[in-house]
């Protein structure tokens, strides 16, 4: 089925996107993302550690895969759009996640300054996707700055509580004509198959993957799960009833 | 000399006289790096042309694992 993904220009056919975050061991990373089929893979940046002994989490991630530095660690637009420039400085393309976050105990995302960044960002050149709290005017406003997709929270970072925004991202998809792409919070497959359900351009996740038993076998639940979820929204769900609809002759058996 | 490096205060001999006789330091060989030298980035290409003074802030970054 070709059923590409096309962001900033780039046809994906793969909508799991991927962290690598939280891994027990980075060597786990190249398997995650060949049992994903993934093909867009989040860093963030940090200082280099003078001390020494840091691993390159460079060395794990295939050069085929599409790279989207995330803004993490940034309080405002500023911060946001120099930690994106310097990722860029990297040499490695031009994709950023905005992720402004000022609340330390829900990290939850600042979509005020997030509208800022991206406008800046946009202008410069970058394929902006921003983490976002799910508001449809904040959607809007993102759009219109030239952001190439949304990425609504399905639930706060880390948590795995699911799909808690479900009626907010639904409006999202329904109005604002980009990509929306459920970020954080997803913790089963099954609530990563709804997302799809709802028309969810794709999904990113890092925890559910990274801290289940077995991360391949959750990679590669994700991707199935993923994979199910986008056909059963282009088939189109059958309709809704309050009462039965026999789906079996009415007459009675041997009348 | 003196360069702050990652909020550091490192003292370097006078032999590091550009960006790229810092960076070609075993400590920072074979990483994906990126420099800032003063709150502007420097290019790669550009290291070589890039001197370095007493009291320069240098922050160099890289790439970590993040969700």
């Amino acid at each position: 089925m070709h059923d590409p993904l096309v962001i900033g220009g780039t046809a994906l056919s793969s909508r799991l996107f991927i962290g690598t975050g939280k891994y027990s061991r980075n060597t786990l990373i190249p398997e995650v993302i060949n049992r994903s089929g993934s093909q867009v893979i989040t860093v963030a940046l940090r200082r280099v550690d003078l001390t020494g002994g840091e691993e390159n989490i460079m060395n794990h991630i295939p050069s085929h895969m599409t790279l989207l530095p995330n803004t993490s660690g940034a309080r405002t637009a500023e911060e946001a759009v120099r930690i994106a420039r310097l990722a860029r400085a990297a040499g490695l393309g031009n994709w950023v996640k905005v992720e402004v976050i000022n609340d330390q105990k829900y990290l939850l995302p600042d979509n005020l300054e997030t509208i800022r960044a991206t406008e800046i960002l946009a202008a410069e050149g970058f394929v902006v996707l921003p983490y976002m709290s799910p508001d449809l005017s904040a959607a809007i406003r993102l759009r219109d700055a030239g952001a190439a997709a949304v990425m609504p929270l399905g639930a706060p970072i880390g948590t795995n509580r699911g799909l808690r925004t479900k009626e907010l991202i639904r409006i999202l998809i329904e109005e604002v004509n980009l990509p929306i792409i459920v970020d954080a919070g997803i913790g089963r497959p099954s609530e990563a198959a709804e997302a799809m359900e709802m028309g969810a351009a794709a999904v990113l996740l890092n925890t559910a993957i990274a801290t289940a038993r077995d991360p391949l076998g959750m990679a590669e639940a994700f991707r199935d799960a993923i994979s199910a979820g986008r056909k059963a929204y282009l088939a189109g769900l059958g309709p809704v009833e309050e009462v039965a609809t026999a789906s079996s002759p009415l007459t009675g058996f041997l009348s | 000399m003196n360069l702050l490096i990652n909020g550091t205060a490192m003292d370097y001999s006078d032999s590091c006289r550009t960006l790229s006789d810092l960076m070609n330091r075993p400590e920072w060989s074979g990483r994906l790096i990126i420099v800032e030298l003063n709150g502007e980035i420097v290019s790669k290409e550009n290291y070589e042309i890039t001197p370095l003074v007493e009291g320069d802030r240098i922050e160099v970054v890289h790439f970590v694992g993040g969700g």
